[in-house]
């Protein structure tokens, strides 16, 4: 049944359950990611978008009380088995956070430091590397004559769009975005979504918003979740403009949340 | 109406009047003491001190042997303890979580920090100098280890939990194992912080003569031999103080004003470096 119009999901979450401790976050989820689309999770806060978006890349996996049962399957491997090395599964799957958060230590090193993990390049193909991904992030005019400058000093915007440098760098299939505009202001904010239809070519995305303008601003699909629950999922402007569900409509047109 | 608001301002006056009495009760005193350091200290402060060994009664001397030693001991003691204090604050910090290894060394370490340092004195006198049969410099070196380490471990895990978690995160998920984020990560954001423990820790034991006593003893001579009883600031201000010697009172103060310059200063060199990273944040 599904729709001829519908790229092949990069990611498949079968009837996925998170618990934090004894308190269930997540509750059966089940969701295709499209490839090569920006898929936006939106719902009001503790609905467990963040939670569904952090067991794509088991970054749950570093606290031992949370645990995820189900299948996250991408490129035919359940990658929550417990079976799949986490390193290599994070150089494909990178992921953005809320805040910035530059490392302690200079703009170049930051993006090399993600690189030198995975791959072992000489002085001038690391120059070239990191010349490419703070073009790709928009960043390069602002910062190319102070690489050397530590990643704190710059300004909130510019940190987020080097963090987004930094997940680039290092080639992955899919971009984890967790609310990465929420702590911007409104033209950095338009920069960084700016940058997301521009990734969309190369890269799977998948963005957690509680801003649903920007959701159908910068959306293929959209997910609607709540209390754990993933209510309704389908093209953005299906879900924006005539969704199946009360519980969505409310939600979009503010009656609630 | 009007009188409660003359109430709580009389209230408030009050509050501030006995704070102040009480500050300046606690900054007599200090000022008092630093006052005699000073006078005294300056007054028998001379070159001499600084190049000449501890005398006999009634000869001149200095401090020099005393000095090297404590300089000797107290290196040696940092190097051998901060390791130790920051490797098992790293433990603490990153590894060890509310696990029950954690609980048990954070709950020994506390004892640790506010063991007498008699304690720490007799101990190693006890499993060092009383086995060798001889007080040596390496037996005070490890006592004021002792000293360090409860302290740079507390000083490292507490700078280590500083640092944001999303950090932490942010570099696993660019696919970092745990020993690089320690290293390039949460290492490095906490350097400054780690650093001032560290230089704590020497100011706490430079001033330390319990363990000492115990350990190291003291020497009339220069020597630079760690095997050997060494002299060391702390006990030859003990013993000159207790002395009825004039001229070993005066060494004595000099050496309390060397002390606590020393102390100063390290104090003042541990507040520059956190203000620095602070500013960065």
């Amino acid at each position: 049944m599904r729709d001829q119009s519908v790229p092949p999901p990069k990611i498949n979450v079968r009837d996925l359950n998170f618990y934090y401790g004894k308190f269930q976050a997540l509750h059966s989820v089940s969701i295709s990611i499209p490839e090569k689309m920006v898929t936006a999770f939106i719902g009001p806060s503790g609905c467990g978008k963040s939670t569904l978006l952090r067991t794509m890349n088991c970054m749950y996996a570093l606290y031992p009380e949370q645990k995820a049962v189900g299948e996250i399957i991408i490129d035919n491997e359940n990658i929550i088995d417990g079976k799949q090395d986490l390193s290599s599964l994070r150089a494909k799957i990178g992921m953005v956070f809320q805040k910035p958060t530059p490392f302690p230590m200079s703009i170049y090193d930051n993006i090399a430091f993600g690189v030198k993990l995975h791959e072992t390049i000489n002085r001038s193909d690391m120059d070239d590397r990191v010349e490419w991904a703070l073009k790709k992030a928009a960043l390069w005019n602002e910062v190319k004559d102070k690489l050397k400058q530590s990643g704190d000093s710059l300004s909130g915007g510019q940190q987020q769009r080097l963090c987004i440098a930094r997940g680039i760098a290092i080639k992955p299939e899919v971009l984890l975005l967790d609310e990465p505009a929420s702590a911007l202001d409104p033209i950095s904010t338009a920069h960084i979504e700016e940058l997301i239809s521009e990734l969309k070519e190369d890269y799977t995305i998948v963005i957690v918003t509680h801003n649903m303008q920007q959701a159908s601003r910068i959306s293929d699909f959209t997910a609607y979740m709540y209390l754990g629950e993933l209510i309704e999922f389908g093209e953005t402007v299906s879900i924006f403009t005539t969704p199946k569900k009360k519980a969505t409509e409310d939600y979009i047109t503010g009656r609630f949340g | 109406m009007l009188s409660i608001y003359k109430r709580r301002r009389f209230i408030n006056a009050l509050n501030l009047t006995i704070s102040l009495l009480a500050m300046a009760f606690g900054l007599f005193w200090l000022g008092w003491i630093l006052w005699t350091l000073l006078q005294l200290g300056f007054t028998s402060l001379s070159p001499d001190v600084f190049t000449k060994m501890t005398p006999p009664p009634g000869s001149n001397g200095g401090l020099l042997n005393a000095l090297v030693g404590s300089l000797m001991m107290i290196l040696a003691g940092v190097l051998l303890g901060a390791p130790v204090g920051v490797l098992a604050g790293i433990y603490l910090a990153e590894y060890g979580g509310n696990g029950w290894l954690a609980t048990v060394t954070r709950f020994s370490n506390d004892i640790l920090l506010s063991a007498p340092s008699i304690v720490i004195g007799l101990f190693v006198y006890e499993i060092y100098v009383a086995t060798s049969h001889h007080f040596s410099g390496w037996a005070g070196a490890f006592a004021l280890a002792l000293i360090v380490i409860p302290v740079v471990v507390r000083t490292t895990e507490n700078m280590l939990k500083l640092v944001p978690g999303s950090l932490r995160e942010a570099a696993a998920a660019l696919g970092a194992p745990q020993w690089k984020i320690i290293m390039m990560v949460t290492l490095r954001a906490s350097k400054s912080g780690i650093v001032t423990g560290i230089l704590l820790a020497l100011s706490r034991i430079s001033g330390e003569t319990a363990p000492l006593l115990f350990t190291a003893l003291n020497n009339s001579f220069w020597s630079l031999n760690m095997n050997a009883p060494m002299a060391n600031l702390p006990v030859v201000i003990f013993q000159f103080a207790m002395s009825p010697y004039d001229d070993w009172h005066k060494l004595a103060w000099a050496g309390a004003l060397i002390i606590t310059f020393g102390v100063l200063g390290l104090n003042i060199i541990a507040r520059f470096i956190f203000r620095n990273k602070s500013n960065l944040h």
